[in-house]
């Protein structure tokens, strides 16, 4: 064990609930990197490996009234908000009960009030006209938006950044940094930091360096709730990512992704609650292996151009 | 009343009866009221829904596709169209792609209005009619402002579409009048179609957008006192999908000419003419005429800007030369 991994502390017991959800976006997503290898999936995907907590925690955080906007790394985020597996693995796959009838595919989704797409930073202005309609028509929501540490090199980000401050508007900026943007490291990417961003707009900024999702939840809560008051709010995951950009496509040296493996929330919680991981994880693959199989087994989905 | 208070009557009128809609753009609040004053007034009656916003055209644009997602309808000013570039990932790959990449329709009501065109010595930055940039994207409509047609009721139309549209607006028409031929020529606006005529067949049908109007009718005053020939003008509302059947009760004329200020090049009057051929081929006298600005950026001194950009003069002598030789 390296030193750093000693200085960690010991992460928090989560609730079935939470492992439960964690394990299985692990397991969809080792699925379909699975899926890719044999040939049985058709285009790209990007998994978030690694990353898994981060809309887990924040799920409790927002509302069914709330939005979220996610981006080309989205299956966490939509699995955290609906537990479907069946209709995201379709969707992916071009499978019957498809949740776009297999028309957006793993990054152009829409659901209820859940939507992604996949161009870079697009969604800032979007998710600043949504939280522009909820302070008028349902004070008290807040549009959700997940970004990674990349986009932050899109003029549209700033664009909107400066409107949702400048208009009060109940926007939540998610920025999951996980220190890459494809093969380019943020240190080849990002001049100054995040929260010099956020804060050159009068933005409030806030880092999370923990993957603990009781301690994630605990500080955010309080934010979250001014936010709905329409104080934008930026927060920043310093997180990693486990596995590669899309398929298999990671530049970074194996010792690097070994040590990322190694300081993860799943070898974390194994190391300290082995017992609860093993039962539930191995649950979460059971289900997910019997939802690819199922899904597999499907005619394509149907839709017809208009 | 002249077309840019004809404008600016009915988007008072359409945001007095539609509660949901907001107006968002650079400049447009009072005293101000937009950079030609097509916004003035509104602010005022509607604060809260006509929204002035910082110079962020890409911004603004996916702020009003977040309304649109939201059930509202939106109308974005682009302060000089060609600023709409800035916003065109907005409207190609967010607002349109999302009335139907999520599988099922969603209506994506927003209407994005651009004052485009040339004549008054803005320069190559704020003088292009950007509409050829925007043919052709699924599920975008293109419509442009016209001295014949209702506005209320084109922008009735764009807002209940369900698709987002882009209206572009030719400046030189701002401060013309509205809704009226020159005599002798008579006027009849049947459909989303203008028509400006004379009595008995025409020797040939132009087609050009509301902005070149004004050209095409002096160009058809002088054809006629000097060459006794006669035209009819169509002026289609929509300019994308164009509706091509909509012209049927004007043809087949054996010389069709379409007309518009884009500079040469992937025109609209390309498309135009290529849905003309298929339907009416064998009884056109010959493949119809595309009569357009210079391929060329557009320079400021107003000599040299003439050179380049569709005038009346442009319009004459390309229909004199193909009818007489
Ligand atoms: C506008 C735009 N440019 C480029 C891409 C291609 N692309 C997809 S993901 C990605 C990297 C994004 O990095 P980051 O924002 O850090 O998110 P991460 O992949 O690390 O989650 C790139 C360049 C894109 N989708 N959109």
């Amino acid at each position: 064990m390296t030193e750093l991994l000693d200085r960690l502390p010991a992460p928090s017991r989560l609730d079935d609930a939470d492992l439960s959800l964690m394990l299985t976006i692990r397991a969809f997503e080792l699925k379909l990197l699975d899926l890719y290898g044999r040939g049985l999936l058709h285009g790209t995907t990007h998994t978030c490996l690694g990353q898994e907590y981060v809309p887990v925690a924040l799920r409790t955080l927002l509302d069914p009234g709330d939005h979220v906007f996610s981006n080309h790394r989205g299956h966490g985020h939509y699995l955290a908000r609906f537990g479907d597996a069946e209709g995201l693995l379709a969707e992916i796959m071009g499978r019957e009960g498809a949740v776009c009838g297999g028309v957006g595919g793993s990054q152009h989704i829409r659901r209820d009030r859940y939507l992604s797409t996949g161009v870079q930073g697009e969604s800032l202005p979007v998710a600043t006209g949504v939280a522009l309609h909820l302070k008028r028509s349902e004070p008290g929501q807040v549009a959700c938006v997940h970004v990674g540490d990349g986009t932050f090199g899109e003029g549209a980000v700033y664009e909107a950044l400066n409107i949702a401050a400048l208009w009060e508007l109940p926007l939540l900026v998610v920025v999951e940094n996980n220190g890459i943007a494809q093969s380019t490291p943020a240190s080849r990417h990002l001049a100054g930091s995040i929260a010099g961003r956020a804060a050159a707009f009068g933005i409030d900024h806030r880092l999370i360096g923990t993957a603990d999702v009781a301690e994630i939840r605990r500080v955010l809560a309080p934010l979250v709730a001014r936010t709905r008051l329409g104080v934008p709010l930026v927060v920043e995951f310093a997180t990693e990512r486990l596995g590669p950009h899309s398929k298999g496509d990671d530049t970074r040296p194996a010792d690097q992704i070994r040590r990322i493996h190694e300081n993860g929330w799943y070898a974390r919680y194994a190391r300290r609650y082995p017992d609860h991981l093993d039962r539930l994880d191995a649950e979460a693959r059971a289900y997910v292996d019997a939802v690819a199989a199922d899904v597999t087994a499907r005619p394509p989905s149907r839709w017809t151009p208009s | 009343m002249r077309v840019g208070e004809h404008l600016n009557a009915a988007l008072h009128a359409v945001f007095e009866r539609t509660p949901d809609l907001y107006l968002l753009g650079e400049d447009v609040a009072d005293p101000y009221g937009g950079a030609f004053k097509i916004t003035r007034g509104l602010s005022t009656r509607f604060p809260g829904r006509v929204l002035t916003t910082p110079i962020s055209e890409n911004a603004i644009t996916g702020v009003a596709a977040g309304l649109a997602l939201s059930g509202d309808r939106a109308i974005v000013e682009i302060m000089f169209g060609d600023f709409a570039a800035l916003a065109f990932d907005q409207v190609l790959n967010f607002a349109s792609k999302s009335v139907s990449m999520y599988g099922t329709r969603v209506p994506m009501r927003m209407v994005v209005r651009c004052p485009v065109g040339g004549g008054r010595g803005y320069g190559p930055t704020h003088s292009q009619s950007l509409q050829k940039h925007f043919v052709g994207i699924p599920h975008l409509s293109l419509y442009e402002l016209s001295p014949f047609h209702d506005c209320e009721a084109v922008l009735d139309e764009m807002l209940s579409l369900g698709e987002p549209c882009v209206l572009f607006e030719d400046k030189v028409l701002y401060t013309r009048p509205a809704g009226l031929a020159e005599p002798p020529f008579c006027l009849a606006v049947e459909g989303g179609v203008a028509r400006v005529f004379l009595d008995g067949p025409p020797d040939c049908v132009i087609i050009a957008p509301g902005g070149l109007a004004h050209r095409a009718m002096a160009a058809m005053r002088s054809l006629l006192v000097e060459e006794e020939i006669t035209c009819t003008l169509l002026v289609p509302s929509r300019l994308y999908p164009f509706d091509v059947a909509a012209l049927d009760a004007d043809l087949p004329v054996a010389h069709v000419f379409v007309v518009e200020e884009s500079t040469g090049g992937g025109t609209w009057g390309a498309e135009v003419a290529h849905l003309l051929h298929r339907r009416h081929w064998d009884r056109l006298a010959g493949p119809v005429t595309l009569v357009h600005s210079a391929a060329s950026i557009i320079p400021t001194a107003a000599h040299l800007e003439r050179e380049v950009l569709v005038d009346e003069s442009t319009i004459h002598r390309a229909i004199r030369e193909t009818l007489r030789g």
